[in-house]
């Protein structure tokens, strides 16, 4: 598409494609409610593990609940047998009604918001887990075909020199606006790439080795996570790792202009300034 | 920070949390939407079909070595079943305890536990899976399921195996549970009468108890008196086909 001159020195640039846009927002939609979801299914049995079966005498990481020696209750999360007071928000917290409850995370970011809610739960998380995969394969097959991959998130040899010069702009909070904002930047590239070819692909493999009917088709998942309750375990970290993206990918967002960056993910227009004829 | 900018952030503070609260409520109320509930149950047959399509019908779970069994396997839902025949017959030892296989079949059949321990036998050391999320490790060994429906004869028209067990539920009747037919005649489903060599402890749900690998612990039945084949699971407690399911818990419980 060709770019529209605006006045004032801007021009409209076309940024990103409709296959693009429409799955950007059914994703972010599908893992919005996966993850809460998935808080949800993890209060069922709010301790992890690592090897094929539980050690529950030695989890990695468990959320409780307990009443100490003057009859208040608090929350505890242990972590790797370090044990921290998370009362209010990990272990104990509020059941909506102003009564204190013993449940891994709390109801404001749970979906179903009350607990115990394991069936809803999980009928909600197969779901967007479906919308998740479809949306993700057609994202990926056509963005390998029209080389939207290979063009524009691939780095290129020229970008990796300047990984250095991008860190300092990001900290310096400092982001192109000319003929250079019309592509990604190298580390948008490397980090968009490892989301959507490493991380959320893991993330979905992680999830199914938790199925007893896909390990039987494929064991060799049994073997890649170290066994089912590892695949748990490694599932909830990558869970946290797409929250903490999500949020700098967000801030970034904010940060790079809010209004100009949500208009061309929705309508695939951009506004950039002109250079400068030298 | 100028005052400018920092009202914009208490603004946009605000929005997002009170969105955030929005969006919250705004999804417990499209949860109790049944429409709502039909669309996101959608995902159970696709789950369902993909899952068999890509296994095969005859997926063996991985079985692990005895190294791997757990020191003290889970003692999940009934430990100890309050209900007064059971009891009795826990009393002597199942000397009078028969299973009854009935429903689509050519012959009912009543087999006591010696004549179940003559039928084909087998051995395994397989993972439990609970829908909560654990995993213990335990060897089972008991008669094939597909062995006793083979000698009772599967009418055609049967597609569903119903379990029904000696456990109250409380108001909701007894423990039950159902498989599909091809789920019955996988190598690893047995009516498992030992574990870890041990002959079966009422924790466990003596005198046998189901397992059916490849799928969550809800289905592995406990403590059952009969077996019925049956074309429909819907007359059964809430027709959801099992004491979970009719709480809400899919039927296939493959993940
Ligand atoms: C709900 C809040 C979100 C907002 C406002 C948002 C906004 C945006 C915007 C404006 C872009 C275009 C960036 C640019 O043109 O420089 C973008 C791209 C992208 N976003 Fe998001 N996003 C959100 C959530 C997510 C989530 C949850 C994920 C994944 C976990 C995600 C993954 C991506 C990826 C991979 C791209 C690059 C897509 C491509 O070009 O192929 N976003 N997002």
């Amino acid at each position: 598409m060709t770019d529209i001159s605006l006045s004032g020195g801007r021009k409209l640039v076309y940024r990103h494609r409709l296959v693009v846009r429409i799955t950007h927002w059914f994703n972010a939609l599908a893992i919005v409610c996966l993850f809460m979801s998935g808080l949800q299914i993890f209060n069922a049995h709010p301790e992890l593990y690592w090897g094929p079966k539980s050690t529950f005498d030695h989890p990695i990481l468990s959320m409780s609940a307990d009443t100490d020696d003057d009859n208040n209750d608090y929350g505890t999360t242990t972590i790797f047998g370090h044990d921290f007071d998370t009362t209010g928000v990990l272990g104990l917290s509020s059941n909506g009604n102003g009564q204190m409850v013993e449940r891994g995370f709390p109801r404001w970011i749970t979906l179903p918001s009350a607990s115990p809610e394991l069936a809803v739960g999980r009928r909600l998380h197969f779901f967007f887990a479906w919308m998740l995969t479809i949306n993700g394969l057609i994202y990926m097959g056509s963005s390998l075909l029209n080389r939207h991959v290979q063009r524009d998130l691939v780095p290129t040899k020229q970008d990796l020199s300047a990984v250095g010069k991008d860190i300092v702009n990001h900290i310096r909070l400092r982001f192109p606006r000319g003929e250079e904002s019309r592509k990604y930047g190298v580390l948008q590239k490397i980090t968009y790439l490892a989301v959507v070819a490493v991380i959320v692909p893991l993330m979905i493999l992680a999830g199914l080795t938790m199925s007893p009917r896909v390990d039987a088709g494929f064991p060799f998942l049994l073997t890649l996570f170290d066994g089912r309750q590892s695949a748990r375990t490694v599932h909830f970290v990558i869970a946290f790792t797409i929250l903490g993206f999500s949020m700098i990918h967000i801030a970034m967002v904010v940060l790079s202009g809010p209004i100009n960056n949500l208009r061309s993910i929705v309508t695939g227009w951009s506004s950039i300034e002109e250079d400068k004829a030298p | 920070m100028t005052d400018v900018k920092k009202s914009t952030r208490r603004a946009f503070m605000g929005l997002a949390s009170a969105g955030g609260l929005l969006t919250l409520t705004g999804c417990d109320k499209l949860i109790s939407t049944p429409w709502f509930m039909n669309v996101i149950d959608s995902a159970e047959a696709l789950s369902r079909s993909v899952q068999r399509a890509i296994t095969g019908s005859r997926p063996v779970a991985r079985e692990y070595a005895e190294s791997d069994i757990s020191e003290n396997f889970r003692q999940n839902g009934t430990t100890n079943p309050q209900n007064a025949s059971y009891q009795t017959m826990v009393a002597n030892g199942f000397a009078d305890w028969y299973l009854e296989v009935g429903g689509l079949v050519d012959k009912p059949l009543k087999l006591s536990l010696a004549a179940l321990r003559q039928l084909p036998a087998r051995t395994q050391i397989t993972r439990h899976d609970c829908v909560e999320g654990w995993s213990d490790i335990a060897k089972w060994t008991g008669a094939k399921l597909s062995a006793v429906l083979d000698i009772a004869g599967v009418k055609p028209e049967a597609r569903y195996v119903m379990f029904f067990c000696a456990d109250p539920m409380g108001m909701n009747g007894n423990y039950y549970e159902s498989i599909d037919i091809p789920g019955a005649y996988q190598p690893q489903t047995i009516l498992a009468y030992e574990i870890n060599d041990q002959t079966l402890p009422v924790a466990h749900g003596a005198p046998i108890r189901l397992r059916y690998e490849t799928q969550l612990g809800y289905k592995q039945a406990k403590y059952i008196m009969r077996i019925e084949l049956v074309d429909s699971y819907a007359k059964f407690g809430r027709g959801k086909g099992g004491f979970w399911e009719d709480q809400g818990y899919e039927w296939y419980a493959g993940i």
